[in-house]
């Protein structure tokens, strides 16, 4: 794509006025920070009732009978809904994507019917007039349940001697992927040193501040169903609740405005959301649905939950030779829809080694089936495992042959001239920047000083560790991830621009928000590309009766993709308003651009008709234009990658913790990351991203854990057993760029939403291993927990 | 996550709280600050039919000094406790433990006398009222009586208290001066319940112990005073008498096993807090090194 405009010769980025680049404070920080935020939580319509949802207490089991009587008859209740009856308004569904080859899944209905399959699944639906009143009814519903076997145990979910899940699957193997790539027994007989370890990760989830939450309204006049719920996907939300409803697309409206946090917890349509547009649908009233924090924690996706066996081989002069993983992942009972559980597994495959110049890469990867809570994509899918085993990996490597692991890094990442080029796996990498962001963090964390204060203290008992961990992220994903597999899930974005009578910019786009600034970006951007004024542009999103169609927000995508088609629409809006200043003013619309709100001569600055004057003329007095113009104050563009796959991004991140190897205690001290996203539109939402996604990342490194029993039974679903971090247990997070912008876009923008939580553990859990050098000891399995480290320690 | 229906009274003093309880028993709860008893009911743990809020009783709230003993109204929140001067020069112990109580939000409301009632075994107050010896003041309708801490904790969310009682107050003596005081308490993250947590209060005669009261929490259904003290009062410590303690400790506890710690752990913490609590004590920071095993 050429990078100079036509009409002044200069790029949206050095634009006069230009937003780009700068922290500009977030146009909805003041109506939420005044609690006027628009949550679903919060919404009342006029005939709502509320649903509870009884729950399976069991993690696999046969329903035998279930008896509603009595909570029919309870305060408040207007209607008690089984599974089974549920059924004749919602069809079932089946997480498979085309792409994914073998991957299979069992239908799965919005409650269960015969039988349970997690403890949590939703088995009946209890709507009342208030929440309160829909759990007491709960508690009169009385379901008898035969216990069945629950699989839990993931290493031996394929053994012979376990019960299959589904049995018309044949066995619980969910999808298997194998990828061998140059000569990797060769490299592994004859490199100098061949080191292996099996790494752990826990389950955890993407805590969300609000929890999920649905107001489904099915308006019988209009034959429609408006759906209010904090999503990732508006769109995708359309596409689903009107297939599984029989519903015509346009028969169904998404609305979704303020949504408190996400990370990946709200890009899935949930059994129990499905559940409550049917019942809004049976019931021709709205229903709400607010998950409370214990629904949450039974149903909201879980992710990770992995065991990666690998191995690396490297010669005693630091060069790698080959990477192998043999990775393994129990992902509940269903593959998730749409999006399909097998994503994060798949993603490993793709992911290991990536930054590294070897050829030489054989990776397996089964995802099974289990009686637990369904997984799914989470941010940074996949890649958090991928960082953790190669960096892992790699300083294993470095400490075989005595090398220190900056200088293992410097050896064999890919140099920062060799692009474009692609991965073992396929990936193609447009630019990356491996050398010049280690360069930089070096610099940052004054790395040789730590080192010696590392020693100083070593001397004297105190154990500090200092890791690295270098990571490739997956961002900007065309029609590849989801698309070509058959899901109605769209990798396009569009934005409308319009110049309304006063002056002002109204503009609609299909990204949507959660909080990570995506309204802040958009006007930004738009308001750079057409020459206004920030706080003349106001920005609507969430809404499929109102914005373009488009994917939504996820996967690092919104400000890439969205963010063009934002640039592109204000560009072309300029241009139909240049045409008609052009007329007004009897000048050629190349002399002529918009500055400040107002059409200027490029050359001078001077401002020769402000757009409020402009748009007066235009929608008022249109008889005095010149005969024939018809003015178009309206803009429409779209945006999809389509050169790559994806737009990669790559970063590093250290860590410098200490462990107190008395107690088991890790106090992180430091935490310091570059990345680089390409161009940065606003760096500090783009630090923001970058530090509370290290959050996650250290959450999932030391605290943040699902534990199930041996029956299936989440034993910590709760806020004092399940543990998030804290402030007082973060580090300072210092954020470093390197700034590479794609070519494949105007902006140049790739993503940066989830580079914080690729590589946060990996750098903790090698900083912990730099730390317990001295011991002898290497702790493959997160959280890191003072259990965890006595016992490597032998202490408890 | 929401309470079931329940009556709630608000009591208009202590005669009327106490008419209130002895009228309705079993059934009814008293709310004070409700940091334990609220999340219990959002959670379908508790369903008690009355609540009887004694949160404007304001003759229970307070701190006061005299005669050598402190006397706490059991409405007395956390954050009290925190900023008071009192509690400051006499109790300094009770000041550590509350800047490890949860979090300011809950410290705001919270109040002690909820706290001692509801009797988490990995609550830091009332292995504090162990260490300092406190006696509880509880009133029912016909009349008072004063429980010693080590009688009141009698298991996991279990105290003395009848149905029909009102905690009123703490009344703890005021440790001679020149007592030392050491609080410490492991937690995953600040403001959490302790995997174990100790609160000591020792007196010196030299460099020697006169008296040491280790009084351990989340070591157990109750707080607990070790008896392994014995090991080192009155003698000259040294790594041995630390080591010597630390196996009677050891034989003396019978830690439970949970998601937060094994039973191996509490043990090893509880040894640990044991030398690191004698070195800070004592001022002689090599005693902790050379106890670390
Ligand atoms: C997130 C969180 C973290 C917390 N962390 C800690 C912590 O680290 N350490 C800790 O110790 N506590 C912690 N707590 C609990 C907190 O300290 C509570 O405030 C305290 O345990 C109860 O006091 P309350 O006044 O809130 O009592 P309530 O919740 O009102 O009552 C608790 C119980 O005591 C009974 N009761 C109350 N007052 C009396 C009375 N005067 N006489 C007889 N019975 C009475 C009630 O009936 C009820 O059964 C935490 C709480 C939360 C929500």
């Amino acid at each position: 794509m050429s990078r100079s405009d036509q009409t002044e010769g200069l790029t949206a980025l050095d634009r006069p006025n230009s937003y780009i680049g700068q922290s500009v404070p977030r146009p909805n920080l003041d109506r939420l920070l005044q609690g006027r935020g628009q949550y679903v939580s919060d919404l009342v319509l006029p005939r709502m009732v509320h649903v509870a949802f009884v729950r399976s207490p069991r993690a696999h089991a046969r329903i035998a009978a279930i008896d509603t009587e009595a909570a029919k008859a309870m305060p408040g209740v207007v209607a008690v809904v089984t599974g089974r009856e549920l059924a004749a308004v919602v069809t079932p569904w089946v997480g498979v994507l085309a792409h994914l080859k073998g991957l299979k899944s069992a239908p799965q209905h919005a409650m269960a019917i015969d039988r349970v399959c997690w403890q949590g699944e939703a088995v009946v639906a209890v709507l009342a007039s208030s929440r309160a009143l829909a759990e007491d009814a709960v508690e009169a519903v009385e379901v008898s349940y035969e216990e069945l076997p629950a699989v839990t145990d993931m290493r031996s979910a394929l053994d012979p001697a376990t019960p299959v899940i589904h049995p018309d699957l044949g066995d619980n193997l969910a999808f298997e992927r194998n990828h061998d790539a140059g000569a990797v027994d060769a490299a592994f007989a004859e490199a100098d040193e061949v080191v292996e370890a099996e790494f752990v990760f826990g389950r955890h989830t993407g805590v969300t501040l609000e929890p999920r939450a649905v107001v489904a309204d099915w308006n019988v006049g209009e034959r429609r169903l408006t759906i209010y719920q904090g999503t990732q996907a508006p769109h995708m939300v359309q596409n689903i609740a009107a297939k599984h409803l029989d519903l015509a697309e346009q028969q169904v409206r998404v609305v979704c405005k303020d949504v408190g946090g996400s990370f990946g917890i709200k890009v899935h349509i949930y059994a129990d959301e499905m559940a409550t547009y049917g019942l809004a649908k049976l019931l021709r009233r709205p229903v709400k649905f607010v998950a409370d924090r214990v629904e949450s924690f039974n149903t909201d996706i879980h992710a990770r939950d992995h065991i990666c066996k690998g191995r690396i081989a490297v010669n005693r002069n630091g060069s790698i030779k080959a990477f192998e993983i043999d990775d393994l992942t129990g992902i509940g009972p269903y593959s998730m829809y749409p999006r399909t559980s097998a994503i994060e597994a798949n993603q490993v495959v793709n992911l290991v080694g990536g930054q590294y110049t070897t050829p030489n890469y054989r990776a397996r990867a089964r995802v099974v089936f289990q009686n637990k809570n369904v997984t799914c994509q989470y941010r940074a899918v996949g890649h958090p495992i991928a960082c953790s085993v190669t960096e892992g990996l790699v300083d294993l490597a470095a400490r075989r042959i005595g090398m220190d692991p900056v200088q293992i890094r410097r050896l064999n990442l890919i140099g920062d001239d060799a692009y474009p080029c692609a991965s073992p796996t396929g990936l193609r990498f447009e630019a990356l920047s491996h050398h010049a962001s280690l360069q930089k963090l070096l610099q940052m964390m004054d790395y040789e000083a730590l080192r010696a204060e590392q020693a100083r203290l070593r001397r004297r008992g105190i154990h500090r560790g200092i890791g690295l961990a270098s990571f490739i992220e997956v961002t900007n994903p065309g029609a590849a991830f989801y698309g070509v597999g058959g899901a109605r899930i769209s990798s396009q974005d569009g934005v409308t621009v319009r110049l309304d009578a006063a002056g002002s910019v109204t503009c609609y786009t299909s990204i949507t928000e959660q909080g990570q600034g995506s309204e802040a970006i958009t006007a930004q951007i738009v308001a750079s590309g057409l020459g206004v004024s920030i706080d003349r542009v106001r920005v609507v999103l969430g809404d499929t009766d109102a914005t373009p169609y488009g994917g939504g927000t996820w996967a690092s995508r919104a400000a890439g993709i969205g963010g063009e088609a934002a640039l592109q629409s204000a560009k072309t809006l300029r241009g139909n308003i240049l045409q008609v200043a052009a007329a007004i003013l009897q000048a050629r619309p190349a002399d002529l651009d918009i500055s400040d709100n107002a059409v200027v001569d490029p050359s001078s600055g001077e401002r020769k008709i402000e757009l409020s004057e402009l748009a007066r003329i235009v929608f008022f007095r249109p008889d005095t234009l010149p005969p024939g113009l018809q003015p178009e104050m309206v803009a429409t563009r779209h945006f999809v990658p389509r050169q790559y796959g994806f737009a990669f991004t790559n970063g590093i991140q250290a860590s410098w913790l200490e462990v107190d190897t008395a107690t088991g205690f890790i106090s992180l001290l430091d935490h310091w990351v570059v990345e680089d996203c390409g161009t940065v539109i606003n760096p500090q939402l783009v630090d923001e991203q970058v530090r509370g996604g290290v959050v996650q990342g250290l959450g999932a490194a030391l605290f943040e854990h699902c534990i199930y029993d041996e029956r299936g039974q989440l034993t910590n679903a709760n806020m004092a057993d399940y543990l998030v971090p804290m402030a007082a247990e973060m580090p300072d997070i210092a954020v470093g760029h390197v700034v590479t912008p794609t070519k494949e876009s105007e902006l140049g923008a790739k993503g940066a939403g989830e580079a914080g939580t690729a590589g946060a553990a990996a750098a903790v859990a090698n900083a912990v291993n730099d730390a317990l050098s001295p011991f002898g000891v290497t702790i493959t399995e997160i959280p890191l927990t003072p259990r965890v480290i006595l016992s490597a320690l032998g202490r408890a | 996550m929401k309470a079931p229906a329940f009556s709630y009274m608000r009591a208009e003093s202590v005669e009327h709280a106490l008419e209130l309880l002895s009228r309705h028993g079993d059934a009814a709860k008293i709310l004070s600050g409700g940091q334990s008893l609220l999340p219990a009911l959002n959670l379908r743990l508790a369903a008690p039919a009355i609540l009887i809020d004694i949160g404007r009783l304001d003759e229970l709230r307070g701190i006061d000094l005299r005669d050598n003993v402190v006397t706490i109204g059991a409405l007395t929140r956390h954050v009290d406790l925190l900023a008071s001067e009192e509690i400051l020069s006499s109790l300094p112990l009770l000041r550590q433990a509350a800047a490890h109580v949860a979090h300011p939000a809950i410290r705001n409301r919270g109040t002690i006398g909820g706290n001692l009632a509801h009797a988490d075994p990995a609550s830091e107050f009332p292995a504090c009222m162990l260490a300092l010896d406190a006696r509880m003041v509880i009133r029912r309708e016909d009349g008072e009586r004063r429980v010693d801490a080590r009688d009141f904790f009698r298991g996991i969310y279990e105290t003395a208290l009848e149905p029909c009682e009102l905690l009123v107050a703490i009344e703890i003596p005021r440790p001679q001066s020149g007592s030392r005081t050491y609080f410490h308490e492991f937690v995953r993250r600040s403001g959490d319940y302790a995997m174990t947590g100790l609160a000591a209060l020792a007196h010196l005669d030299g460099a020697q112990f006169a008296d040491l009261r280790l009084s351990y929490f989340a070591i157990g259904d109750r707080p607990y005073l070790a008896r392994a003290t014995s090991h080192l009062v009155g003698v000259a410590i040294t790594g041995e008498r630390i080591a010597e303690a630390q196996a009677a400790l050891d034989a003396e506890l019978d830690p439970p096993d949970d998601q937060q710690a094994s039973a191996a752990m509490r043990r090893h913490f509880a040894r640990l807090l044991l030398s690191r609590c004698v070195a800070n004590v004592l001022e002689r920071p090599e005693l902790a090194m050379e106890a670390v095993t």
